[in-house]
């Protein structure tokens, strides 16, 4: 019976969304979402700008609250979890921002230390050689005592990471990791972002819309695209879709069913013609 | 007709919008002080955090309390002895210094010094915290800021102005000495003793050290409660300081006539 129920819970996706929805205000920018991610998996979230791929982050995460629909982490509804039980679920979860998000107050050391000092009764030695061996996997260890503001915007990324998975989380959400790096510091997170995941045994959840990069790392891919999903599967299947969305996201077409054009009267109208 | 009529309706309107908006700010500053002092636990438990606030807020003011001080101080002689050598009182110089400086410019001076900048320091850094998403990256990472960032710079602001405020008044009645006696040669005793005989420890002292924790208080609840609430944009943070400023500068003159009709009305 145990085995069964163990077996269950390991094939039980750790994030599920179920039709949820959520607007700012009037605006409605998540119109019935469905997905989920599974223990071990990497999941990239795709889409345009502006498209709700962040909200959809942030409500996994708990910061806001959708407005119907339920938003499930390891079996526990994150809309319904008081302060308190929001925290302690946050503390096995391990979020980077889209520029960091480093305390430039602190050196990287204290930086990667603070989730330690903050929630664990570690003896000085072992926080430090803990915060070593995480900046050691990203391979900023001799950057310990810089500052935030001496680090390229690659290597403070890398220093979040590392900050990110200091308390072993068992869910990694990623917000535009790739966002403004150069080719190199690029790779180089998404290497990292897949070898941690799998050294942990987390599941990782990145919003993005750089198609390349995640084809090369994640597991499964979700398209969003005003509110909903439009598109997913393997990276295998999205190269061989025919979707006519993937193919514009895939080859970075100007038009397609994602228009060039914002909504606006004819040009013709505009100036004129016509009207005579 | 309908030209002026509408013009004052729309009048009426914006002042209308103001005071609900002014109100419903007033309300919210006021539940986000209740939220500070629930999660000031912190900020005794782990005294570091106050500490090192207080170090920035008030041994950083330092510099610019004592000078600052000084030089009010030798106004104030000059001022005092002009006048009070007309009457033939010049003896008295030294209470006039010392009891303006203990009941009213020591308290409100060093408040607006510290407001401009203490005040503005602690939005502006609260503030950018928040526009390079450090708030929320704390709060995911299941650390309140409120209790972390917030409450130890209130308290810092909090216990660090009556110390500031004590500190301008010395360095006042000090600059009152050195310009009267020292330079002016007024009577060295009479000077010491006729304050000594007119300042009262309970009434002159002990309202302004009420006075500066008023202050402190207001001043520091303003300045972390900008920063909290700015918009994160370079603009919304140049705003935040601004209004932390303003707001400071007119709460503490206004609170200062309010505690003064309370507490020396003779």
């Amino acid at each position: 019976m145990e085995f069964v129920a163990t077996a269950a819970e390991r094939d039980a996706p750790l994030v599920s969304l179920r039709d949820v929805r959520f607007a700012y205000g009037e605006r409605p920018v998540l119109r019935g979402i469905d997905l989920s991610v599974h223990r071990g998996q990497v999941v990239a979230i795709m889409g345009g700008s502006g498209c709700g791929k962040t909200t959809l982050l942030r409500l996994i995460g708990g910061q806001l609250k959708a407005s119907a629909g339920t938003v499930e982490v390891d079996g526990r509804d994150v809309g319904g979890l008081g302060r308190a039980e929001l925290y302690a679920m946050r503390r096995r979860m391990g979020m980077l921002f889209q520029f960091g998000a480093l305390f430039t107050d602190m050196s990287v050391f204290d930086n990667v230390a603070f989730p330690l000092r903050e929630h664990t009764d570690l003896p000085p030695s072992m926080i430090s050689d803990l915060v070593l061996m995480k900046l050691q996997a990203v391979g900023l260890r001799g950057a310990a005592s810089l500052r935030p503001g001496e680090l390229s915007g690659g290597m403070a990324r890398r220093v979040a990471l590392a900050r990110a998975v200091a308390l072993d989380p068992m869910l990694i959400l990623y917000d535009e990791p790739f966002a403004g790096l150069d080719p190199i510091s690029l790779g180089i997170i998404g290497q990292l972002i897949r070898r941690l995941n799998d050294a942990l045994g987390a599941s990782s959840v990145m919003v993005t819309h750089d198609v390349h990069e995640s084809l090369e790392i994640v597991d499964y891919i979700y398209f969003v695209s005003e509110g909903r999903i439009v598109a997913q599967g393997t990276p295998g299947e999205i190269r061989a879709s025919a979707d006519p969305f993937v193919h514009q996201f895939v080859n970075a077409e100007a038009d397609g069913p994602v228009p060039f054009h914002y909504p606006a009267p004819s040009i013709g109208s505009l100036l004129g013609a016509g009207a005579a | 007709m309908s030209g002026p009529f509408s013009a004052i309706v729309a009048g009426l309107r914006h002042v209308g919008k103001m005071t609900i908006d002014g109100v419903w700010r007033l309300g919210f500053v006021t539940r986000f002080l209740f939220a500070v002092l629930l999660a000031s636990g912190q900020s005794l438990t782990r005294i570091h955090l106050t500490i090192r606030e207080l170090y920035f807020s008030g041994v950083l003011s330092l510099l610019i309390i004592t000078v600052s001080g000084l030089f009010v101080g030798l106004v104030l002689g000059l001022q005092g002895y002009d006048i009070l050598q007309r009457y033939g009182s010049a003896d008295a110089v030294g209470v006039m210094v010392a009891l303006s400086l203990l009941r009213e410019l020591g308290p409100v001076i060093a408040a607006l010094l510290f407001a401009s900048r203490a005040g503005s320091a602690i939005t502006a850094e609260i503030g950018l915290m928040k526009t390079t998403e450090q708030l929320k990256a704390m709060d995911m990472m299941a650390v309140n800021p409120i209790a972390r960032v917030v409450a130890p710079r209130f308290w810092g602001g909090v216990l660090s102005m009556p110390l500031l405020a004590a500190l301008f008044s010395a360095m006042g009645v000090f600059g009152g000495w050195l310009i009267t006696v020292v330079v002016i040669g007024v009577d060295d005793g009479a000077f010491w003793s006729q304050m000594q005989a007119a300042v009262e420890f309970d009434y002159d002292v002990l309202n302004g050290v009420i006075k500066s924790l008023v202050f402190g208080t207001v001043v520091s609840l303003i300045a972390v409660f900008e920063g909290y609430d700015c918009e994160p944009t370079a603009e919304g943070v140049s705003r935040a300081i601004t209004r932390t400023v303003v707001t400071s500068a007119l709460a503490i003159l206004a609170l200062d006539f309010v505690l003064t009709s309370f507490m020396f009305r003779g």
